[in-house]
């Protein structure tokens, strides 16, 4: 009876969030609930495993998945689900790097070149192009070559390279802003440029900006896995995840298990930053 | 039209040369010289003044500017330095690297090419609602695929569980199967995305619906009507799809150990190897900007749409 009644209020009012919880995609839901579980392992990876990530139980080497060691262990006798829960952080935090990197020099240059116009404004741009020009993985290499390796050096290079690509969103929200009509009505009533540009062209291409940078995040995380696996980021111990599919592969005929975890941790993560920037593009105004 | 050319091939020259500068830049005045690392190293057991000569026989003494313009004028005709590492000049490591890349690459182009019209057409044909949605996710997942991983995870499958393909001695054809496959399955990914949206979007126009109309059958109208007009947009990503093969090409070569390209960037950064980075980098960048020249230039040539709109004849 109670529980009609509650009903009934609920229906006046608007839908609670149960109800808009149910509205949103399936796939949504486990993209989001995916992107916080690897979250959590990067802020408290103690909580997650027992094991240590770094330091092997002697005896314990090669073990297949079992219940004691979810994923088994790797040649040292590493637990491989720990490895992954501690590597969390640093290939977590190396993509935030990188979108950082990208999305404030990009938008920034993006900015610049959609307000002043003229020559600065084709001037920045064939910068852009000529970043666009060289495939993403060379311009990353050479931009190892002039940093030396190491974990915020691969994250730096990933970065430069998402750099032309919010470069050319910011500019574009920013031509498309400036010709709508309030904004002239903004000018015309005495806003400074950048006084309009913070307060009607940010928000108004904010949603667009966070797609970009969250489909950025998924490809961040593969490209430092790609440059790790080939022995440009983090050296060794560090239990990096391109770096645990190249260790595993020295097992490849005894231990599946050394390759296809981490692989597949990488692949729903950056599945999930896709799925999750489509949704954020779809709401976008 | 004339005016469209001269100002596009412009434009591409210019990004050209913003990409040689850049290049030269940030690999000519990086912290680590390659001849440093060479020869400074104790075991060699020069002197200083030795190091000085042979830092002045390979022009490193010079000041940056005139550096500069030599590189631009030896590009120019061809000559891409020396590599400081293997001693030879970068266009004779090149020439032996280009061609099991270039093949490797087309071959797997065409597989790409092969697996995203499957994919397309599959998509359309098959009736079943849950199994259509599956295969127009499958795009997705090839994207967020790394491809060193999906290399390993072919020869962990074929190779080691199935034992179809051997890993010890490969024949030639052997060997070249899961690097194609590696390289083909994330390089169609973009491809079907792009041609799955545009024949949903061919499939909505009304004449579609007209053809339909007069009896033909869905095939039909796939085949003579749709593909045409969705195929075309597709062209557009030519050159990233290049870019694309050429970086997927690197990690191929690394996965499964084949010499060509990728191998040879990959030992240049090892080394420090600058001479041979940046004939690469250039070399790459001119290849995409040809390819992007041409899309645009034969684009209004094959859709007599774009060439009727500005009034000139294609």
């Amino acid at each position: 009876m109670s529980a009609e009644t509650a009903s009934g209020t609920s229906a006046d009012l608007r839908p609670g969030w149960v109800t808009r919880l149910k509205r949103v995609p399936v796939t949504l839901l486990l993209a989001w609930t995916i992107v916080f579980i690897v979250l959590a392992w990067a802020a408290l990876p103690s909580l997650f495993t027992g094991y240590s990530g770094t330091e092997g139980v002697p005896g314990e080497q090669l073990r297949p998945p079992s219940a004691e060691h979810v994923l088994g262990t790797d040649g040292l006798g590493r637990d491989v689900y720990a490895r992954i829960v501690y590597g969390a952080r640093h290939s977590l935090s190396g993509a935030f790097v990188a979108v950082t990197v990208g999305l404030i020099l990009g938008t920034l240059l993006g900015l610049i070149a959609g307000a002043r116009g003229g020559w600065t404004d084709v001037v920045i741009m064939r910068v852009v192009d000529s970043m666009l020009a060289v495939p993403s993985l060379l311009l990353s290499l050479s931009i190892i070559v002039l940093l030396g390796f190491g974990t915020i050096n691969v994250a730096i290079a990933v970065g430069a390279v998402a750099i032309a690509r919010f470069a050319r969103l910011a500019r574009s929200e920013v031509m498309r802003v400036r010709r709508s009509e309030y904004v002239e009505a903004a000018f015309g009533s005495g806003g400074t440029f950048w006084a309009v540009l913070y307060r009607h062209v940010l928000p108004n291409s904010l949603t667009s900006v966070i797609a970009l940078a969250a489909l950025q995040f998924g490809s961040a995380i593969l490209a430092i896995s790609t440059l790790g696996f080939l022995g440009y980021g983090a050296p060794p111990p560090t239990p990096e995840w391109g770096l645990l599919i190249a260790e595993g592969r020295n097992y490849l005929s005894r231990a599946w298990w050394l390759t296809a975890a981490p692989g597949l941790v990488v692949v729903l993560v950056v599945l999930s930053a896709d799925r999750i920037s489509k949704a954020l593009g779809r709401t976008a105004p | 039209m004339a005016s469209y050319l001269l100002g596009r091939v412009g434009q591409a020259l210019v990004v050209l040369a913003l990409t040689f500068t850049a290049a030269f830049l940030l690999l000519q005045v990086l912290p680590g010289d390659a001849i440093m690392i060479k020869f400074m190293s104790p075991d060699m057991g020069l002197t200083a003044d030795q190091i000085a000569e042979i830092r002045a026989s390979y022009g490193a003494d010079r000041p940056l500017w005139e550096r500069y313009f030599t590189t631009v004028g030896n590009f120019l005709t061809g000559n891409f330095g020396i590599s400081i590492q293997a001693g030879v000049p970068v266009s004779q490591q090149l020439a032996t690297n280009l061609p099991p890349t270039l093949l490797l690459a087309s071959l797997a182009f065409v597989a790409a090419l092969i697996l995203t019209i499957i994919l397309a057409t599959a998509s359309n044909m098959v009736g079943m609602e849950w199994l259509r949605a599956g295969l127009q996710s499958l795009p997705s997942l090839f994207i967020s695929v790394p491809v060193f991983w999906l290399g390993i995870m072919l020869i962990q499958i074929f190779s080691f569980q199935l034992g179809l393909v051997s890993v010890i001695s490969p024949g030639p054809v052997e060997r070249l199967v899961l690097p194609v496959l590696t390289l083909a399955i994330p390089i169609s990914a973009p491809l079907a995305q792009i041609l799955m949206r545009n024949i949903d979007q061919v499939l909505a126009q009304p004449f579609v619906a007209v053809a339909r109309a007069k009896g033909a059958s869905r095939s039909w109208v796939l085949w003579r009507h749709v593909a045409r007009n969705a195929i075309m947009p597709t062209l557009t990503i030519a050159g990233v799809l290049f870019g694309e093969l050429l970086a997927g090409a690197v990690v191929t070569e690394a996965v499964f150990g084949l010499s060509g390209l990728g191998g040879l960037t990959y030992q240049a950064v090892g080394n420090h190897d600058t001479a041979v980075l940046q004939a690469i980098v250039v070399i790459s960048a001119l290849a995409f900007v040809t390819i992007n020249l041409i899309v645009d230039l034969l684009y209004p040539v094959l859709d007599p749409r774009l060439g009727s709109r500005s009034g000139a004849p294609a």
